[in-house]
């Protein structure tokens, strides 16, 4: 398990999942690997944090995770990821606004929730407004988190935000906006509770509110 | 001498002043316009994308009011509305295509080249541009992925295939829309030069004549995407040393021809993948540095000045960026910190721009003054500076730029 950590961390991608194969096929259980996963995670943060590592990394990061997952699929038992989920800490709705396809910032926001032990659901980029509130009805998430880095961004962050106060249910919600070009005035036009011009401090308001 | 061509001689030498290093009698001013002068005329991005004589007419109308020290040519970078349509072209979203009508156009990124694809490219450039480029970035062209190889055209008798399949159906719609889009060029030409010669005559030198990219931002902006080119940074390095090498003779050669045809020796060089953050040092210094510095010392073996925009920030890429002749280069900082960026730039480059494009679509007149003072005040300094935005007047107010054009004329006169 310390090899696969030190693997993930250290970006050799081959070596992370030969060992993440190897320990399935031995029988490891996945809840375990996807421990070793984000034990890595959070030193790539924390060397993301501190200028040891930077976007490529970060991408890279995403993508050993991803293809991790799929590995641990076939491995995971009926039932135990309803297990893994009454585990979860809170339910966070993810995604970049309509008119915007910037994803790196929030693949990485998106990362680092889950590492936290949120239930994130990531519906991408260029998200139209109806789909944010067509999938608040479906998933019933404690947060929404939007991302944008275009100016234009803010007009669909509030129209999404007008949308879940005619829906009745934006005190029952909470709106977090983040990228690289937000502060203060967005999130007041938005209409949002809180902003994050970086990935750490969007999770320690989530974290936060969720009384952790 | 006519008083307009005493004024181009005046800016010409005011502006290479500042890049020599020299103080010149001011501090320089010009301007990414952007879409500004079509805002300015009260016109929308969509009428002048697509009426190259609209076009015309508001830019000359808005330098001649602005007076910069240089002038701008937009067709080659935002003209070319009817050569996309012909096209079908993927890469980009434009006004009335995607983007409403008063918006600037955006670059929609896409995976023209998979992973697997890098030999391909090495192999043989021209041979993957045309059947795997081309018609992945232009829907027009989509048939062209069908095309049998043109480097197996030898002699007549390995070519009869190759020849017969641009007769079939498939590639006839194809080539329609390549002549279309051809024809629409050589329309955007002919406007380009008569808009070259008019601004010539009002007085104003040309600001570039030709582009180009460092290689890893080629690859990464145009055939792999952010994401794919940051992975192949692990997982093919090699692959993606091998092709920046391939793509840097394309990007000196293009640049310098068109320096030449349009006998305009500066030219422009967006910075996109290398900006802090992008990359750490060790990664900087072996893809993206070594091409960039070959391709600025190739181009100033031309006689060429490179005008490096240098988006997002820069601090720590300045070490870097001193190590070429001094006096030949000019660097354009969004937002790199502009007074560390001058300390370290005064005995090598002309740095140029800063006046954030926040402020000047949201601040007031005098925010605007101010900033252009201190940046006066401590990057003109015995001269190499100029005054510019610190990107696009895309969203600039008009006050704001009147602002900044009166204060750098006025306050900026050296004694
Ligand atoms: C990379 C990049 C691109 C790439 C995007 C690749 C991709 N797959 O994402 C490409 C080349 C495609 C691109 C395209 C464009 N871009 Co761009 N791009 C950038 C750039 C250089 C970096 C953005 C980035 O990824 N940063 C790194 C990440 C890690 O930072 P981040 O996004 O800020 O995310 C952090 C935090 O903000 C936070 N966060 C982010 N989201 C969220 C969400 C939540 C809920 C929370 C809590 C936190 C959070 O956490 C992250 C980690 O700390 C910026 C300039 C810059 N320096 O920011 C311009 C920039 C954002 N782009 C800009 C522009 C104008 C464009 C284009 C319109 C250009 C064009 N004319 O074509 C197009 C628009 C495409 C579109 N429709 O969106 C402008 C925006 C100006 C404005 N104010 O509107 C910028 C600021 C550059 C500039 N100064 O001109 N771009």
């Amino acid at each position: 398990m310390e090899d696969l950590v030190k693997a993930v961390a250290e970006m050799m991608e081959d070596e992370a999942l030969d060992l993440t194969r190897k320990l399935l096929e031995q029988g490891e259980s996945p809840a375990k690997i996807l421990d070793a996963y984000k034990e890595a995670l959070v030193i790539i943060g924390k060397r993301f944090e501190e200028g040891v590592y930077f976007v490529p990394e970060l991408i890279m990061a995403g993508e050993m995770m991803k293809t991790a997952s799929e590995l641990m699929k076939p491995y995971m038992a009926k039932g135990s990821s309803a297990a893994v989920q009454a585990g979860k800490k809170g339910k966070f709705l993810l995604g970049t606004v309509a008119g915007d396809i910037h994803d790196i910032g929030k693949d990485m926001v998106g990362m680092l929730l889950d590492i936290n032990g949120f239930e994130v659901k990531d519906l991408g980029v260029d998200v139209p407004v109806q789909k944010f509130l067509d999938e608040y009805s479906a998933f019933q998430p404690d947060i929404v988190g939007m991302s944008g880095l275009l100016t234009l961004a803010y007009d669909s962050m509030k129209r999404v935000v007008d949308g879940l106060k005619t829906m009745g249910v934006r005190d029952k919600v909470k709106v977090i906006i983040g990228g690289g070009q937000v502060d203060e005035h967005a999130c007041k036009f938005v209409g949002a509770d809180a902003w994050a011009t970086d990935a750490v401090s969007g999770v320690k308001y989530s974290l936060q509110w969720m009384g952790c | 001498m006519s008083s307009s061509a005493q004024l181009l001689q005046e800016r010409e030498k005011r502006f290479n002043d500042a890049v020599a290093l020299n103080k010149p009698d001011r501090v320089p001013i010009a301007s990414v316009w952007d879409f500004f002068p079509a805002r300015f005329k009260g016109h929308t991005v969509k009428e002048v994308m697509y009426d190259p004589q609209l076009m015309f007419n508001d830019w000359v109308e808005c330098l001649q009011h602005f007076q910069p020290d240089m002038g701008e040519n937009p067709y080659g970078l935002r003209g070319f509305a009817r050569v996309l349509d012909a096209l079908d072209y993927m890469h980009l979203k434009w006004a009335g295509h995607g983007m409403d009508d008063h918006q600037g156009y955006q670059f929609v990124e896409l995976e023209p080249m998979k992973a697997n694809e890098y030999d391909h490219f090495i192999f043989d450039p021209s041979d993957f541009m045309i059947r795997r480029f081309w018609p992945r970035v232009n829907k027009a062209l989509a048939a062209f992925e069908n095309l049998p190889p043109i480097n197996q055209i030898i002699p007549y008798y390995w070519g009869l295939y190759s020849g017969a399949f641009l007769l079939s159906p498939e590639m006839e719609a194809a080539r329609g829309a390549l002549m279309e889009a051809a024809k629409a060029s050589a329309e955007v030409l002919k406007w380009a030069g008569a808009l070259g010669a008019k601004l010539k005559d009002l007085g104003f030198p040309a600001s570039s004549g030709g582009f180009a990219q460092v290689p890893f931002d080629t690859l990464g902006d145009l055939f792999r995407g952010t994401k794919g080119v940051m992975m192949d940074l692990f997982r093919r390095p090699d692959k993606v040393m091998a092709a920046c090498e391939k793509l840097l003779p394309i990007m000196i050669d293009s640049a310098v021809a068109s320096a030449k045809r349009t006998g305009v020796m500066r030219v422009f060089i967006p910075l996109h993948k290398g900006l802090d953050g992008f990359m750490s040092d060790q990664q900087f210094h072996r893809f993206y540095w070594p091409h960039m510095k070959e391709l600025l010392n190739a181009l100033i073996r031309e006689g060429i000045t490179p005008w490096v925009l240098a988006e997002g920030s820069c601090n720590t890429r300045l070490e870097a960026f001193r190590d070429v002749p001094p006096g030949k280069v000019i660097y354009h900082f969004e937002a790199t910190d502009m007074f560390k960026a001058k300390e370290m730039m005064r005995d090598r480059c002309c740095i140029r721009g800063n006046v954030p494009a926040t402020l000047l679509s949201v601040g007031s007149p005098e925010d605007v003054k101010a900033y252009c003072k201190k940046l006066i005040d401590v990057c003109g300094e015995g001269g190499g500076y100029i005054m510019d935005a610190s990107t696009t007047l895309a969203d600039a107010k008009i006050e704001n730029v009147q602002a900044m054009y009166d204060f750098t004329r006025e306050y900026g006169v050296y004694k």
